[in-house]
């Protein structure tokens, strides 16, 4: 699925912040089918109504998908390891 | 968390791009290269919502700037192009995004590389870099169609003579203004080593621009010496609505 049409992570922004209370799109990830490390703003971002895929660069395996249904919204992330977040962005928002 | 924004100016910055000043209550603030969304609902409930970049440094009049490119088959820019007036009301998300952003306690060169509409986030640094009389050099590579085309032209060309922290280089793809001593084309390697920074010099590179441009210029940027972890990008996508 290595086409011309992705984005990057960074377009994720609004979607994840739907769920999220701190930007993710800045944190570290790491891929749980090929191991690599790296920001999320990084990752190969697919916007298809009505969610968004994210793909690891390296490997173009799905590290999450976010679809919004109805009243309902689903966040599938078996694709990521871990997330490490920059933990001053708690204070800024009042965490 | 939506905001409500006020328009409190309008302002055309080519035949088919406009820039909308908004007024934001309780605006947390933002830094350059962020961006927002912008949701627009019709009566029968139907609610449509494209990103957009903010193009106004950061302040601390609770003003957010985008500028908006008026796409013919668009679902979102005729309306904020063409229909949005002064007083009217939008609703924003944001700000988004904490990777595509430059910081006034960065002390690096700083390269740009813009196309088309992709210039907007590298215009609020620009802006930031301005108004905070930082300490990093900025070069500016602006690739687009004419002369017509490209956004902010008063403010990017700084009068000659005066030392600027910014130095502009334009790739005219299609048409060049008269006299133009330059090749018409894409950016390429040879413009790439001509007016970008070396790389030794470990710049941090922002590439922003439609995926194609952003695929292109960030191999050439690679291909110069920089290291992938020095470029960030933000490309939008094939439908244009920057999304």
């Amino acid at each position: 699925m290595s086409d011309d049409h992705h984005l990057d992570g960074n377009a994720a922004a609004g979607p994840l912040a739907t769920i999220f209370a701190v930007d993710v799109t800045a944190a570290e990830c790491q891929c749980a089918h090929c191991g690599t490390v790296d920001r999320f703003a990084r990752t190969h971002l697919y916007m298809m109504s009505p969610g968004v895929v994210a793909r690891c660069a390296v490997c173009e395996q799905v590290l999450l998908r976010l679809v919004s249904a109805g009243q309902r919204v689903l966040l599938d992330a078996r694709g990521l390891t871990y997330l490490s977040i920059d933990a001053s962005q708690f204070q800024e928002s009042g965490r | 968390m939506w905001w409500v924004g006020t328009v409190v100016a309008l302002r055309d910055e080519t035949a088919t791009a406009r820039t909308i000043a908004l007024e934001v209550q309780d605006w947390p603030g933002h830094l350059a290269g962020q961006h927002v969304d912008v949701r627009l609902t019709a009566p029968d409930g139907y609610s449509a919502v494209r990103s957009y970049s903010i193009a106004a440094a950061p302040n601390s009049e609770r003003r957010v700037e985008i500028t908006v490119e008026r796409l013919p088959d668009g679902e979102v820019s005729p309306y904020l192009t063409q229909r949005v007036g002064v007083g009217d009301r939008l609703e924003l998300r944001g700000p988004l995004g904490g990777w595509f952003v430059w910081r006034p306690e960065q002390n690096e060169p700083i390269q740009l590389v813009a196309g088309g509409s992709g210039i907007v986030p590298l215009m609020a640094m620009i802006r930031s870099r301005r108004s905070t009389d930082g300490a990093s050099p900025f070069r500016l590579l602006y690739s687009v169609r004419e002369p017509g085309a490209a956004y902010y032209r008063g403010e990017l060309d700084a009068p000659p003579g005066e030392v600027s922290p910014l130095t502009v280089t334009y790739a005219f793809t299609r048409a060049a203004p008269k006299g133009w001593a330059g090749r018409l084309g894409r950016i390429d390697a040879a413009l790439v080593a001509r007016a970008t920074w070396p790389s030794k010099l470990g710049p941090t590179c922002y590439v922003c621009g439609p995926t194609s441009f952003v695929e292109s210029a960030a191999g050439l940027l690679v291909a110069a010496g920089n290291h992938p972890e020095r470029l960030r990008t933000e490309r939008f996508g094939p439908t244009g609505e920057r999304q």
